[in-house]
């Protein structure tokens, strides 16, 4: 009888909540804290989710960062990378990566992006050359991402970077190589100075 | 909120009017019979009457792409959840809730693996924010308006979503003291990859699996997805699988060349995360028809991702002159607010525009304010946080254009 009479008052309390309090509940700053809810002695952990093992990481992709932390072990060049191009990318991207009427071109564009047509590409835009391997490894060939090996990644992206005159041909790209490499644009980037409109 | 109008009840001369004539006839009026209606249904549609629908053309990457939502057809604030917008890199995963996991590691005391049912069991809150394509009115930017507010304005819906803080999440598994990022993976085909500052991650951010009451659909991320409040589209990363805390940002693609913007001057903004403030007016607008003279309702959507939205003035002469619209309840932060102003139309030409101020009290600024800072030059992927002022003109016929 005395639990029913709190849910009651419960309820009622709950059905006058005004619009100001839902205008709060929707204020992020409000919501979210411990206080005041009843947890278990130990705040803040609610004693969810179990400890990864090595088998969790194996469904993921690999993470690479600038620093080339999180790149696979392997390596390969650009005359190794031709063949893999031009069997998996070049349909899209053009022979010399120069691009199709609907995809992208992955080279030249130098010394074009202050000009009125810039041609940002691969070659002329992209500052970490990490990235590059980070995201054929995730989302490219386009119709079949996922299935180009580690050493292939290695060497279609030297050949990539050999296309724009970064690397020389026989450039051997591995993990400790590729964090290595400079790329033309990679000073090219400043931070959001917005709002920039007076 | 709907809003149920009462019949009108006769008024005293319209009844004697009637006469006695009339009153007999009403005793011998039977109207027509009406069949019976449809039965019940397990999950409801709308009415075979309705046909707003999302639109998109050809796409260069098969069934995948954009979706827009149309703007026009809509009422109140809450993009109803078939139609919001989509944008998928390729295309949309079926994944199935009980064998999808969210992974949480990198700079964190214990890095832990969630099921989807140990995440509901979280503390969960319900917020209402937009979603906003970074490149949504982009053509504008370029000087190639859209015809409608679907195709210039429609990669952005608003939505209640449903989850648990991302606050919550980090702080089971325990922050180390090094960590700034976090970086989300999404389980498409593209695993679409994002680095979020530790900052925001700690503020607003939600994993979400509700959206407008029911699971998130799949076209939203379905089962789960991050949901950043006032931050460009592309980082709120749907099919969420794994979170990982890291020190640095990891320069994805989309980060480090796809989302930036490209200045004059041959540099590029990266990093450029917030949706400032803008507003665009739906009814009436593009494509649509004034039937005559009289009195419209101007409506329209409002929204910043930096806060509250405290002022919408509406002008129908080009700007020349301005007229605060009411702000129609509720008013969230990062989320849409419909504003509205009573217009009578004289039946000749106007161009009606919308300009909104936030809390910040920065104010919607116009294309030309726009162009004179960040000019015309396109980066990889066109033109990204634009935010100016769109103008619809009304026709003496009552056709309503862009300008």
């Amino acid at each position: 009888m005395y639990k029913r009479s709190i849910f009651y008052a419960l309820a009622v309390l709950a059905f006058t909540a005004t619009a100001a309090d839902l205008a709060k509940h929707n204020d992020p700053k409000q919501t979210g804290s411990l206080k005041g809810r009843v947890t278990s002695p130990e705040a803040g952990r609610y004693g969810l989710g179990r400890p990864a093992a090595a088998a969790d990481f194996t469904k993921h992709e690999y993470l690479v960062d600038p620093n080339g932390t999180g790149l696979p072990k392997g390596h390969g060049t650009a005359q190794e990378g031709r063949t893999i191009y031009s069997q998996s990318c070049a349909a899209c991207h053009g022979l010399h990566g120069e691009g199709t009427n609907e995809y992208p071109p992955l080279v030249d564009g130098r010394a074009t992006l202050k000009s009125d047509k810039p041609l940002p590409t691969v070659g002329s835009y992209w500052p970490y050359a990490t990235t590059v391997w980070d995201y054929i490894n995730r989302a490219m060939p386009y119709p079949n991402p996922g299935t180009l090996k580690p050493d292939e990644i290695y060497a279609v992206t030297a050949y990539l970077l050999a296309m724009n005159g970064i690397v020389p041909e026989n450039f051997e790209l591995n993990e400790r190589t590729l964090p290595q490499v400079k790329m033309p644009n990679r000073g090219g980037f400043i931070p959001d100075p917005r709002p920039d409109v007076k | 909120m709907l809003q149920h109008r009462k019949p009108r009840p006769f008024n005293r001369r319209e009844f004697s009017a009637l006469g006695a004539a009339g009153l007999s006839a009403l005793a011998l009026r039977r109207a027509a019979a009406l069949e019976l209606g449809d039965p019940r249904r397990p999950y409801g549609e709308r009415s075979p009457f309705e046909h707003a629908v999302r639109s998109f053309g050809p796409s260069v990457t098969p069934g995948t792409g954009s979706s827009r939502t149309p703007l026009q057809d809509l009422c109140g604030t809450i993009t109803p959840s078939s139609l919001h917008f989509e944008r998928h890199h390729s295309g949309v995963p079926k994944i199935d809730p009980n064998a999808h996991e969210l992974l949480l590691d990198g700079l964190v005391e214990r890095p832990l693996v969630f099921t989807m049912k140990e995440l509901s069991r979280f503390p969960s809150v319900s917020h209402v924010h937009f979603i906003e394509c970074a490149g949504n009115s982009g053509r504008e930017h370029e000087g190639r308006p859209g015809e409608t507010v679907q195709r210039s304005h429609g990669l952005f819906s608003n939505t209640e979503w449903t989850g648990v803080l991302l606050k919550t999440v980090l702080e089971e598994a325990g922050i180390k003291r090094k960590a700034r990022w976090i970086v989300a993976e999404g389980a498409d085909a593209s695993r679409m990859s994002r680095s979020i500052p530790l900052e925001k991650a700690l503020d607003d951010v939600l994993v979400a699996y509700g959206q407008n009451g029911e699971a998130l659909r799949p076209e939203q991320g379905y089962p789960l997805r991050l949901v950043v409040p006032g931050w460009e589209g592309n980082i709120n990363i749907k099919w969420l699988g794994r979170i990982m805390v890291t020190d640095e940002p990891f320069m994805t693609r989309e980060e480090a060349a796809v989302y930036t913007d490209l200045m004059p001057d041959g540099k590029a903004r990266w990093f450029t995360f917030v949706m400032e403030a803008k507003s665009v007016i739906t009814r009436p607008s593009g494509e649509q028809l004034l039937d005559a003279p009289g009195f419209y309702e101007i409506s329209g959507l409002a929204w910043s991702g930096r806060g509250r939205i405290t002022r919408v003035e509406v002008s129908t002469d080009d700007g020349k002159t301005w007229t605060d619209a009411q702000l129609n309840s509720p008013v969230f932060p990062k989320a849409v607010t419909r504003f509205s102003l009573a217009w009578k139309w004289d039946g000749g030409e106007a161009a009606l525009q919308s300009r909104c101020t936030d809390e910040t009290g920065y104010v919607q600024p116009t294309r030309e304010q726009l162009i004179s800072v960040r000019g015309l030059h396109p980066g990889p992927d066109g033109f990204n946080h634009y935010n100016g002022i769109k103008t619809w003109f009304v026709h003496r016929d009552g056709k309503v254009s862009h300008v």
